[in-house]
């Protein structure tokens, strides 16, 4: 499938908000009860899309009980109000409504898709799934046996198996450490009253952001909001995360496995989303490693070299902390020349920058290919979302293209300077390969 | 660029194709230049941008024996150059164009895509209709981008057990058939790939005639045809050959195939059928079939989840696929994963029995109703996303169907009896035409 290559990158893009001037109207749409939404009206096909987050999310996981978050994402469509979990999946078929919640080391999320016909409908299913989850032991342990299930088979990916041990390298001690999903041990440990016990403290209207694109209006949506939202608490009290910069600078983790192409993850810090050097990092970032096919790195070790299929890098901003990462997958016998290709490259923007026509090919790139991400009601949701979050103002759609337009030379040969440092990066290999070894 | 889409996207990307035209809903509109070029066109005019496909009427299937992989091969290769675009800044003169642009290979189709600001158009056109023919490889191209399609296969499947198992089922499926080969390739015959078989697939297979063009998005139509008489109108047909593969015998024995590794850490169970589509065999049951298995193994509510998930607890998940899309014959999958601590033996047996007692017994007209409805409304959703409505016309018309075929899907939908779709499943789901796979530890079942 498509999805493996390309899921970093599209992860990156979400939260790097590459925005660019467009007609798009957003309006910032306050119910009657107090709740804000930002709305995109769009008539032309009979159906709506909302998406919503609540910052947090796995990180208000208890240690010992890590996944409580996700665990509790995948139940609440699974039993709600006065619906068992059979009758409730069978109401979301009857309506064809589609609904997914997910916990992640920034937040609590959610998604709704439903025709017009069907809205009202809808959105109290959605009430309902947020307000009055059931958590009945049949559903719990089902959903228990799928979430054990599927961690026992990240156990033979490589791509996971290196990007945890990143993490749990990266962050000791720290909740973005362990994996949002949890391992085996602690997933079995979680009970119902965990997984009630976190969504009182996880949906909280004081951290709640809405996005809305489709056939509705603001009036329209203004009430929707107060009965889906409204019953929610105003606040909760939760140990704030503390900031941290990811460790392990310097440090190669090998992890032996029997395949044949090592799989490496390699990153150090990164910026934070309101950095002011945000945008020269992200054109330094899409030169270098971000812009697919016209990458640096993928012109050195794919185009040139045939070292890999993929080779990538990203900027990723949490709330709490930065990472700039990036991956390769070479055959064992390789990988340690594709690294060294990787790392010379690096040196190379570090100490050099980028150039003239580089910079005014990623700004036309950056600020042309915006469009292309207003394609879907979903995709557009997820962006107001983004922009709400990093309080990047409603103006921020015609403000984008300036702020690309304005980074310099200068800004970017400074930041790189910052931000890249082969030598101290924390680097994962899964796989057997040959020449290198681990070091602490 | 140069990527694959291998079994499963292909049958999600013909399921969606089979759930979601209309021509109420995508009002395509179509025309047919001299040299015999197909094109779609489908207006929407919510964001200023289009997406600009060519797909191709050769995949993987259509490879010379001893060849496999050379189709995919080619479709990497066709970022390389021409006399007018050096080599390698294909992708790169999109995306200073603001666009972006890749490619896929699977069974029947070979299809490139830019999307881009409706105003870039003109430019990727040109860009496309130049590749189609003038293509200039060397020597160096073909060694170095080699490797990296041997690499893609690493990652694909190599390193896979999971995926490796699928491959081996595949390969037993279709005793006659090249759907049996992998689209990526067998390692062996990739490593062999040389420069004159990519130059021979392209000269017999790229051309217009050969070629169906799709634009969707903030154009009018009318527009894009004219576009299209300048920049594809002059190329020439080729002599392309017809699409006949050796077809399957009748299949009479029942397989098994047991993959065993070490890496593997979670036991999988999954089974094929080899299946009639809406071009290919029993064409009467493709509809009713598709419906057959969104009853049995569709979500949460249908048969398989409830008695192998829900009631029975030992499964993990469990379902079945079904894609009605596919130039020859096709495919209708069962998967379960088991439970901690139950074996897959188990876990098949209690599949055997959910599922004869499916064939049996049928299912409820509310379930019917209920599936109709979700595969309606689908067809609805199909539209929100631009870059849907592309790919599924390129999807048929590159495996035997016409606009007016797809177009006529949601009626068909709509009168489709439980009569109909217990005959399909009755027909297709016979032991003799299956194979089933156990993924396992090395270890055994490790219980």
């Amino acid at each position: 499938m498509m999805v493996p290559a390309m899921r970093t990158l599209a992860l990156a893009l979400v939260l790097c908000l590459p925005l660019a001037a467009h007609a798009t109207k957003i309006q910032s749409v306050r119910s009657p009860g107090g709740i804000t939404a930002w709305l995109v009206q769009e008539r032309t096909i009979p159906l709506l899309s909302i998406n919503f987050s609540f910052a947090g999310g796995a990180t208000l996981d208890d240690p010992a009980r890590k996944g409580t978050g996700n665990m509790a994402s995948v139940l609440l469509d699974e039993g709600a109000g006065p619906y068992n979990s059979l009758a409730f999946q069978t109401k979301l078929e009857e309506l064809a409504v589609r609904m997914s919640f997910s916990a992640d080391r920034n937040s609590f999320s959610g998604n709704m898709r439903t025709l017009t016909a069907n809205r009202d409908a809808a959105f109290e299913l959605l009430r309902l799934a947020l307000n009055e989850p059931r958590f009945e032991a049949e559903a719990v342990e089902r959903m228990r046996r799928q979430i054990i299930t599927g961690l026992i088979e990240d156990k033979e990916d490589p791509n996971t198996i290196g990007g945890r041990l990143w993490f749990k390298t990266a962050f000791p001690g720290h909740p973005y450490g362990p994996s949002s999903k949890g391992s085996v041990e602690t997933v079995t440990a979680i009970t119902s009253d965990d997984l009630r016990g976190f969504l009182v403290k996880a949906l909280a209207r004081d951290r709640l952001t809405i996005g809305v694109v489709g056939d509705i209006s603001a009036d329209e949506l203004g009430p929707l909001l107060d009965r889906t939202f409204g019953a929610l608490v105003p606040g909760a009290d939760f140990k704030p995360v503390p900031e941290i910069m990811p460790q392990g600078a310097g440090v190669l983790k090998v992890v032996q496995r029997d395949i044949p192409q090592s799989r490496v993850i390699f990153g150090g810090p990164g910026l934070k989303r309101n950095d002011p050097d945000w945008y020269a990092a992200y054109v330094l970032n899409y030169v270098l490693g971000g812009g697919g096919f016209s990458s640096r790195l993928n012109e050195e070790v794919r185009e040139k070299r045939g070292l890999a299929y993929s080779v990538y890098s990203y900027l990723y901003p949490l709330d709490h902390a930065a990472i700039h990462m990036g991956g390769v997958g070479t055959q064992n016998g390789r990988v340690a020349d594709a690294l060294k290709v990787i790392m010379a490259q690096l040196a190379l923007a570090r100490d050099k920058g980028i150039t003239a026509v580089e910079l005014a090919n990623a700004k036309q790139f950056l600020n042309g290919s915006f469009p292309l991400r207003l394609t879907s009601s979903g995709r557009i949701a997820r962006l107001l979302l983004a922009i709400q979050r990093e309080n990047l103002g409603i103006d921020y759609l015609d403000r984008r293209a300036d702020l690309i337009n304005g980074v310099t030379l200068d800004a970017v040969a400074r930041v790189a300077k910052r931000l890249l440092q082969p030598d101290n990066l924390l680097i994962v290999v899964v796989g057997k390969p040959v020449g290198l070894t681990s070091r602490e | 660029m140069k990527q694959l889409i291998p079994a499963l996207a292909i049958s999600f990307i013909a399921a969606l194709s089979a759930q979601s035209a209309q021509a109420a809903l995508f009002h395509p509109k179509t025309h047919t230049l001299a040299n015999g070029m197909e094109i779609v066109v489908i207006e929407d005019h919510r964001a200023p941008v289009v997406a600009h496909m060519v797909w191709y009427k050769v995949g993987a299937a259509d490879e010379p024996p001893g060849k496999s992989g050379i189709a995919h091969f080619l479709e990497h290769l066709l970022f390389k150059g021409t006399e007018k675009v050096p080599s390698g800044q294909f992708s790169k003169i999109v995306a200073r164009n603001g666009g972006r642009d890749n490619a896929f290979t699977s069974y029947d189709y070979t299809g490139y895509y830019q999307n881009v600001a409706k105003d870039k158009l003109d430019l990727v056109m040109g860009l496309e209709a130049d590749r189609m023919v003038n293509l200039k490889l060397t020597t160096a191209d073909v060694i170095t981008e080699r490797a990296v399609i041997l690499e893609e296969r690493r990652s694909r499947t190599d390193n896979n057990p999971a995926a490796q198992m699928r491959e081996a089922m595949n390969a037993a499926q279709y005793m006659a058939h090249p759907y049996g080969i992998p689209v990526i390739g067998w390692k062996h015959e990739m490593e062999k790939l040389e420069l004159a078989d990519a130059v021979s697939f392209y000269r017999r297979y790229y051309a217009p005639n050969n070629a169906v063009l799709i634009v969707a998005g903030d154009v009018e139509a009318s527009a894009v045809f004219a576009m299209a008489e300048r920049h594809y109108g002059p190329l020439e047909r080729a002599q392309t050959p017809p699409r006949r593969r050796p077809q399957e015998p009748p299949q009479l024995a029942a397989r098994r195939v047991i993959f065993k590794d070490a890496r593997v850490t979670q036991a999988d169970w999954r089974r094929g059928y080899l299946a009639p589509t809406r071009t290919a065999g029993e064409r009467q049951h493709a509809i009713p079939l598709s419906m057959f298995a969104d009853l049995l193994g569709g979500g949460s509510t249908s048969r398989l989840y409830q008695a192998l998930v829900v009631e029975g607890k030992v499964a993990a998940s469990a379902g079945a696929y079904y894609s009605a899309t596919g130039l020859d014959m096709g495919r209708f999958v069962l998967y379960a994963t088991p439970s901690p601590g139950v074996s897959v033996a188990v876990l098949e047996t209690a599949m055997d029995k959910a599922l004869a007692a499916a064939l049996k017994d049928g299912f409820t007209g509310k379930a019917l109703e209920r599936s109709r409805t979700g595969l309606l409304a689908a067809a609805v959703y199909a539209r929100d996303n631009l870059f849907t409505s592309p790919r599924i016309f390129g999807d048929a018309l590159t495996s035997g169907l016409s606009v007016e075929e797809v177009e006529a899907w949601p009626n068909e939908v709509r009168v489709v009896t439980m009569e109909q779709i217990m005959a399909a499943g009755r027909s297709v789901l016979v032991p003799r035409r299956s194979v089933t796979g156990l993924l396992l530890p090395a270890g055994g079942e490790g219980k």
